[in-house]
């Protein structure tokens, strides 16, 4: 049970939110000359770390706005909110694990 | 097995008050080197060993586990076995463990505590319905045993369902398995545990593998809080912290781990005697031999490593069970955990090779793994002892993510496992 800093909307409740996967994933540029292997990792692959995550969030009971999130994994605790395509990843200090 | 259990035992250590029982599993000392090392001693490693040992002879085995052996899944779970799974892979991979299931009391001389009480999937909807005749009709040519029942049959079996067309989401009918039931989770550990030690099995508890050790694409062994182990074998079964160990050995795999909850109530008379489970309103629910209403509740949508999740779930979980169960009402719930869940894009195992040489993978179970136990040690314990997946796990291997060969049994089986 957390809150999310709706960069749109100020501080709500998770259960406002949905969940948008992981962030960051850009989609690439010519899809039909990657490789079944790179297109598997594309698609399918994913980072699930045990610590730091880049993640996508959904206003959907709000603004309906997706944004980026940086969070811990194990304690939940955000550590940052940022519009989307600027990951927050960059100001992000230290290994946190 | 050295100490057989048997009435006879029971009755010898009456006559010294139960002080003298031997312990169960050694505890012994890593050794330098071993023919396979597995990771995660939950149910499905200590299967896996348990069955190297019998089926392949491989005895020069180690299980290392990072905390106490059973601690994870294992101990979270709800307890359901079942194998009604839509499509023929699952079908054969889940029916095959459900066969272990029924001779697994006797084959261990350890009381897991099988007892098939039947599970029963709910639809309320018309599409619900259509997708239970189908999955029925499919299990039925799979040679598993299945049937749909209509609301009234339902009623009459269990007679403190709601069952009222006034309910915000009507019971309409069921498909259900009346060879599918529950089982003792920590007994079904202990007792994989106990018949892989007597074989020679070393199980190390409170050694967590901190480093994968390869050497030009092979893996060459592990490095642990307890020291280097070296093995010409590795099979990784750590249920929900796979991607953690996926990338110490390099590479990636397709799973996000997310927080499953579920809880128990206090201790009442008999009052269900099979297990319920309802996908649409996400609450799935049985009573323990102690008398304990076990519920389950579903995933929550982030990432987590927590074991704990979110409460807005449970609160969902429960109103679902109130709607179904109004008796239930004002129960009080006691306990309340959460485990950690690996799941993959199309909610089916990943159990075969990984791009390492020697270096095996049997992960992905999402919420459904503890059904699986016995037959996912089978099959992981063929493909470790022979390098190649078994046909029943061959459709479940890491490429096929590539290959666009899905076991999808997302819609199928369900959410609720």
């Amino acid at each position: 049970m957390f809150q999310i800093d709706c960069p749109w909307c100020g501080p709500r409740d998770q259960s406002e939110f949905a969940y948008a996967g992981e962030g960051g994933i850009k989609r690439p540029e010519d899809p039909s000359a990657l490789t079944d292997a790179e297109w598997a990792d594309y698609l399918f692959m994913r980072q699930n770390p045990r610590g730091r995550h880049h993640e996508q969030w959904r206003h959907v009971h709000g603004c309906g706005q997706f944004f980026d999130v940086v969070r811990q994994t194990v304690t939940y605790r955000i550590e940052s909110v940022d519009l989307p395509g600027r990951p927050a990843l960059a100001n992000a200090s230290g290994e946190v694990r | 097995m050295k100490n057989r259990y048997s009435i006879f035992s029971l009755a010898r250590n009456a006559l010294s008050h139960h002080e003298k029982w031997d312990r169960a599993w050694r505890s012994p000392e890593p050794q330098p080197a071993y023919d396979v090392i597995i990771i995660g001693a939950g149910g499905h490693g200590l299967a896996t060993a348990y069955y190297l040992a019998k089926e392949h002879g491989i005895t020069n085995v180690a299980v290392v586990e990072k905390g106490w052996l059973g601690g994870g899944n294992t101990a979270r779970n709800t307890t359901i076995v079942r194998s009604n799974y839509l499509y023929d892979e699952s079908a054969h991979l889940f029916e095959k463990s459900l066969k272990l299931w029924e001779g697994l009391s006797q084959e261990l001389n350890y009381n897991v505590m099988f007892s098939q009480r039947g599970v029963y999937n709910l639809g309320h909807t018309l599409q619900e319905m259509r997708d239970i005749h189908r999955r029925v009709n499919a299990n039925r040519l799979n040679g598993i045993d299945s049937e749909v029942v209509d609301a009234r049959q339902i009623k009459q079996e269990v007679p403190i369902i709601n069952t009222s067309p006034d309910a915000r989401y009507p019971i309409l009918g069921a498909s259900l398995q009346r060879r599918a039931g529950t089982a003792r989770h920590d007994g079904v550990a202990w007792g994989y545990a106990r018949a892989a030690d007597a074989r020679g099995v070393d199980i190390i508890e409170n050694c967590e593998v901190t480093n994968i050790l390869r050497d030009g694409g092979r893996v060459t062994g592990v490095e642990t809080t307890r020291g280097t182990i070296k093995a010409k074998k590795v099979g990784i079964v750590v249920a929900g912290h796979s991607g953690v160990l996926a990338d110490m050995a390099g590479f990636r795999l397709p799973v996000e781990s997310h927080p499953l909850q579920a809880l128990v109530s206090e201790p009442v008379k008999p009052v269900l005697d099979t297990v319920i489970m309802s996908n649409a309103v996400h609450g799935y629910i049985s009573q323990s031999d102690k008398g304990e209403l076990v519920i389950g509740a579903g995933i929550d949508s982030y990432n987590g490593y927590g074991q704990r999740g979110s409460f807005n779930i449970i609160e969902e979980t429960i109103a679902a069970i109130k709607e179904m169960f109004p008796m239930f009402s004002r129960m009080r719930m006691l306990r309340h955990w959460g485990g950690i869940v690996d799941t993959t894009p199309d909610a089916t195992p990943i159990i075969g090779k990984t791009p390492v040489d020697n270096l095996f993978i049997n992960c992905g179970w999402g919420t459904g793994g503890f059904k699986a136990t016995p037959g996912s040690g089978w099959v992981f314990a063929h493909t470790l002892a022979t390098g190649e997946p078994h046909p029943i796990n061959a459709p479940f291997s890491l490429d096929r993510y590539t290959t666009g060969y899905l076991v999808d049994e997302h819609g199928a089986a369900g959410v609720a496992h």
